[in-house]
């Protein structure tokens, strides 16, 4: 690819405006004007952020609380006098969690919406499914993914991971801790997609860097929805078991190890993935009393709550629980949230060091993006501070282990940001736009 | 009667050649999609509406278009040009073993069987997940993606191409239904037993269609891969054995043309729906409903009915 | 764990699986062997049975009471929304199976984003009444002769053993309504000939609204039943509904022992089949044993030969 295209904010792409001119100089007529007078309102009009949300389909309980997360950041960016002094307007559209739909949305956004950027997905397959779309129509696509799909380097210099990190980073934080503290034997159980799969690869790698080793992985097909028949596949020998599990079913899972272990488990340590958007006192949970999760940003506040995440938990609606403040049964999804938030505000610091004005400058933030390094904790990073890699496009920040203790988890250790760090495996910023 | 039938299918290619100039550039790039798609309907139709055999499965041969296409491309770098010939081929096969077996039924087992090989040939895809990455897929780069020079990333190029291969799944249908072969597929489709006894090896018959229904499929799955740039599991799940049904029903089954209706009623009806509530599902399944109600033969079925009788 | 406890606690999660699958597809086999038509939206009266659980066991504070409560109700409710949904719509379609398809796809949307609108996109636990822990013996032979021990893992719950025993008492129930009482046997009538039950004077409309309620009741009553160790989740029905099309298929169209049949051998099979391969090829192979049954089957196994 040598040719570099300007983006094309109107109607219809530049070719095929030419042939109107020509050969359809009446439809023609009604149609440039309408999209010239949309370029030249640019200016006043506010910035588009169009939020790629999964209301409908398997990922919906995270959608829902990517969506207030949004909407809360947004309005306090607006109520701070908005992005270069233009208000920001989320644009919501619903794919569904389907990679096709995804695809079609992002089209949407580019084209008929004349969103300036595209943002907010989660589900990995998603955004495997809509990146290419949004790298061919050169709109600037943020997802909040925790996939290891963008520093893969699978994807395009479009798309960009700055307010969560990878699964890969988080993993190999976490092997120490366990290597460590809990086993050297160690069975995974994890769902048998690609999710999963990255969960099982890093993490074998990671444990045999830390001394430990992998003695069996269970890898359960999605739409299971009964798990005791897999448990004795267990081998006995195993000191810790290591569970990350996605979807509806989740709850049945944990609680039929309870069942099936009973009085005498080996030690466990979850990813709280499992759990997102569950009240831990569900009946079935108690058995997870004593066991280890981690935690992308801590549901239950820490009695060192830093301020940032008090400015936080306000401002969307929730309470020291990690529920809403209106529904203490309604569980966010408070470890992966935070990445909207974030991210929100990486596309405000990039407009404003690109000088954005509209779509001409997508170019310029993609750019402006890669060439930022570090954000310390703050009210727009709450989280913790994160050192952003520009070549990778991928963010990398601290982790949190909690154990569950008396049915809330309390954070007994906070993984250094390096803990995370791995060889960049591609240079998005050697490609071409 | 063939001038008509003739004005008619080609007219909605002209159109759609000339949508291609006046469309603005979402809807333009809708289209080219629902074209790609109103083709895997097109394959459903041969099977469903001209032969009368209910499938639960076709999104298997849609995947297996797909993933043959675009594995091979991927993994061995082998060309646009050849993998999609892969693919076709992939889906041929795939059809082929699964029609010898299948055949075997009739009706709701007919149903059952072809469901349970899709799903395994689903559960299969994310088995090999060190090749496929399972439900999160294989994105194809540009520059994987050029066929016979032509770069198919390319939003006009892109329309073409999918115009070209809905005109070409159109006319052969057309062109199949009119042909003595195809006449057997209607007979059996009415009643078997009578086909049978005038002779026709029935199993010959259906085996050739599920063959070439699986190898359009396919085709369109494969062509899916190429345009769009993503191949993934989610293809290969029920709901993609249940659309082509839906598409086939709304717009009229055991027509030409109506597959390509259904489809674009189907894409426009979430989409517009979508911009107007949140809770577009609702008005889908009311739609749904109600035109099932109102126009039982699908949309190009009540043309039929009502005006237009030699509708092929 | 040693291979015999292994299989004996496979067999007891797949008779489970199969107790729950037998009633939902008891009910979906009622439908297609008397009304011949294809219910897609059986699933979501299956889920619709396990989120009424929860609305109806959180209003009444939880507990066994709520439970037996939810128990009651939500077939009832779930059973008249059907119906009132045959009256409306499939009435009017002259239970066209094409038709019926496509409008069933419509009121399972409707009733998707109804539960999405009304109840959330949460995964939702029930408290079951009662859940204790009862771990299994098995025997072994040692040097003074057979020996019980109590295997690592080897268990089951209390309230497992209860969906097992009630959904046997609610298809004995079910058995019991067709073969002995005059409902039954008009519903059996008109299974046989409804044009002929016409004529006889049945009010066959009614019959089919009966039984189409009936059958949606059924599903809400094995959703009620799962909710305890699943969790109702507004998604829930898709695969349910397979499970169950496939189990009426392969019992022999409108047979209902062929129905229990095929539930208890498909539910034992897919618990059976994983303690021998990786989860999902054992799917798989479970999968593939269902198709080649039919292919070699293809009127189910009580079916009768069809012409």
């Amino acid at each position: 690819m040598t040719e570099t295209k300007t983006p094309s904010a109107g109607p219809a792409d530049p070719s095929r405006r030419s042939a109107i001119a020509t050969l359809a100089g009446a439809a023609a007529a009604t149609s440039l004007p309408l999209w010239a007078r949309y370029t030249h309102a640019q200016t006043a009009a506010p910035i588009r952020i169009g939020f790629q949300m999964h209301a409908t389909g398997i990922g919906s309980a995270y959608g829902r609380w990517y969506d207030r997360t949004t909407q809360a950041a947004a309005r306090l960016i607006n109520e701070a006098g908005g992005i270069n002094g233009r208000p920001v307007e989320i644009i919501t559209e619903d794919d569904g969690t389907d990679p096709k739909r995804g695809a079609e949305v992002v089209e949407k956004f580019a084209t008929q919406h004349n969103c300036d950027v595209g943002y907010g997905t989660l589900f990995s397959h998603v955004v495997m499914g809509s990146a290419p779309r949004a790298g061919e129509l050169q709109l600037p696509y943020f997802v909040v993914s925790e996939g290891h799909h963008v520093a893969s380097g699978k994807l395009n210099r479009w798309t960009v991971q700055p307010g969560i990190t990878d699964v890969k980073s988080q993993v190999m934080a976490m092997a120490p801790f366990v290597a460590e503290t809990l086993g050297k034997k160690v069975t995974m159980i994890f769902p048998d997609y690609a999710f999963g799969h990255d969960h099982r690869d890093f993490f074998t790698e990671a444990m045999a860097a830390n001394g430990g080793e992998v003695i069996a992985k269970l890898a359960i097909p999605p739409t299971e929805t009964s798990f005791t028949k897999y448990f004795p596949k267990i081998p006995r020998e195993t000191e810790v078991i290591y569970h990350v599990m996605v979807g509806p079913a989740v709850l049945t899972f944990v609680k039929e190890m309870g069942e099936f272990f009973g009085p005498s488990r080996p030690a466990i340590f979850g990813f709280i993935d499992s759990l997102e958007a569950v009240d831990l006192a569900s009946p079935g949970l108690e058995f997870l009393e004593g066991t280890y999760f981690w935690e992308g940003m801590a549901r239950y506040a820490q009695p060192d709550q830093t301020e940032f995440d008090r400015h936080y938990r306000a401002a969307i609606g929730i309470d020291q629980n990690g529920a809403s403040t209106r529904d203490p049964k309604d569980v966010s999804t408070y470890a992966h949230m935070f990445g909207c938030w974030e991210t929100l505000y990486v596309i405000k610091a990039g407009m404003e060091a690109a000088g954005y004005a509209g779509p001409a400058d997508r170019q310029k933030l993609i750019e402006a993006v890669e060439a930022m390094t570090e954000w310390p904790l703050s009210n727009e990073h709450p989280q913790g501070a994160k050192l952003f890699n520009g070549k990778t496009h991928q963010v990398f920040g601290p982790q949190y282990i909690s154990k569950l203790e008396g049915g809330r988890l309390n954070v007994v250790q906070t993984t250094p940001i390096e803990a995370g760090f791995y060889p960049d495996e591609v240079d998005y910023t050697t490609r071409s736009f | 009667m063939t001038a008509r039938v003739l004005a008619l299918h080609g007219g909605l290619i002209a159109v759609l050649l000339a949508l291609h100039f006046l469309l603005p550039a979402y809807h333009h790039g809708n289209l080219a999609r629902v074209m790609v798609l109103a083709c895997y309907a097109i394959g459903y139709n041969v099977l469903f509406g001209y032969t009368g055999l209910l499938s639960l499965g076709h999104a298997m041969f849609f995947a297996a278009g797909m993933y043959g296409m675009g594995l091979p491309l991927h993994f061995l770098g082998i060309g646009a040009e050849l993998a999609f010939l892969a693919g076709l081929l992939s889906a041929a096969a795939l059809a082929l073993v699964v029609g010898l077996l299948a055949l075997r039924t009739a009706g709701v087992a007919f149903m059952i069987v072809t469901l349970m090989f899709s799903e395994a040939v689903y559960l299969t895809i994310l088995l090999a997940g060190k090749w496929t990455r399972g439900d999160e897929g294989v994105v194809l780069e540009r520059a994987e993606r050029v066929f016979f020079g032509l770069d198919l990333s390319d939003p006009d190029i892109r329309y073409l191409a999918a115009l070209a291969l809905f005109a070409l799944c159109l006319f052969l249908t057309l062109w199949l239904v009119r042909q003595p072969a195809g006449r057997v597929l209607i007979a059996i489709r009415e009643n078997d037993e009578r086909a049978r006894l005038l002779g026709y090896d029935i199993f010959r018959h259906k085996l050739a269609a599920v063959v070439i229904s699986g190898t359009i499929s396919g085709a369109a799955g494969a062509a899916y891969g190429l345009l769009f740039g993503y191949v993934g599991a989610t293809f290969a799940e029920v709901q993609y054995s249940i659309f082509p049904l839906l598409w086939v029903l709304l717009g009229g089954a055991g027509t030409i043309i109506g597959p390509f209706f259904g489809v674009l009623f189907m894409f426009y009806l979430i989409d517009l729906s979508s911009g107007i509530t949140s809770a577009y599902m609702l008005i889908a399944g009311i739609a749904l409903v109600l035109l099932t109600l109102f126009a039982p033969q699908g949309l190009a079925g009540e043309l039929r009915r009502r005006r237009m009788r030699w509708l092929p | 764990m040693d291979f015999g406890p292994y299989l004996m606690l496979a067999s007891l999660e797949g008779a489970v699986t199969a107790a729950v699958l037998a009633l939902m597809a008891a009910g979906l086999s009622l439908v297609f062997g008397v009304m011949r038509v294809v219910n897609v939206a059986h699933g979501e009266f299956y889920m619709l049975g396990a989120v009424l659980a929860w609305v109806v066991a959180s209003m009444a504070g939880g507990g066994a009471a709520g439970f037996v409560l939810a128990l009651a109700v939500a077939p009832l409710v779930v059973g008249a929304v059907a119906a009132a949904a045959d009256v409306t719509v499939l009435k009017h379609l002259d239970y066209d199976p094409e038709r019926t398809i496509v409008a069933t796809i419509g009121l399972l949307y409707i009733l998707q984003q109804l539960t999405l609108m009304g109840y959330g996109p949460e995964a939702r636990p029930v408290e079951p009444p009662f859940n204790a822990r009862i771990a299994l013996p098995w025997v072994e032979w040692g040097q003074g002769g057979p020996q019980l021990y109590w295997p690592w893992g080897l268990s089951i719950t209390s309230y497992k053993l209860f969906v097992i025993g009630a959904a046997a008492a609610v298809l004995a129930g079910l058995w019991a309504l067709m073969t002995h009482t005059r409902i039954g046997l008009m519903m059996r009538a008109t299974q046989l000939d409804g044009e002929m039950a016409q004529a006889f004077g049945i009010p066959v409309e009614r019959v089919y609204a009966l039984v189409f309620g009936l059958g949606a009741a059924l599903a809400a009553l094995a959703g009620v039943l799962i909710v305890p160790i699943q969790q109702a989740h507004y998604l829930m029905g898709g695969d349910a509904l397979l499970l169950s099309f496939i189990v009426v298929i392969i019992g022999g169209l409108g047979s209902l022992a062929g129905t229990v049949i095929a539930a208890i051998l498909i539910g034992m099979s897919d618990g059976i089949i994983s303690v021998f391969f990786s989860p999902t090829l054992a799917k798989i192979i479970a999968t593939l044993l269902v198709a080649f049954v039919l292919v070699f089957r293809p009127e189910g196994l009580m079916g009768k030969r069809a012409r």
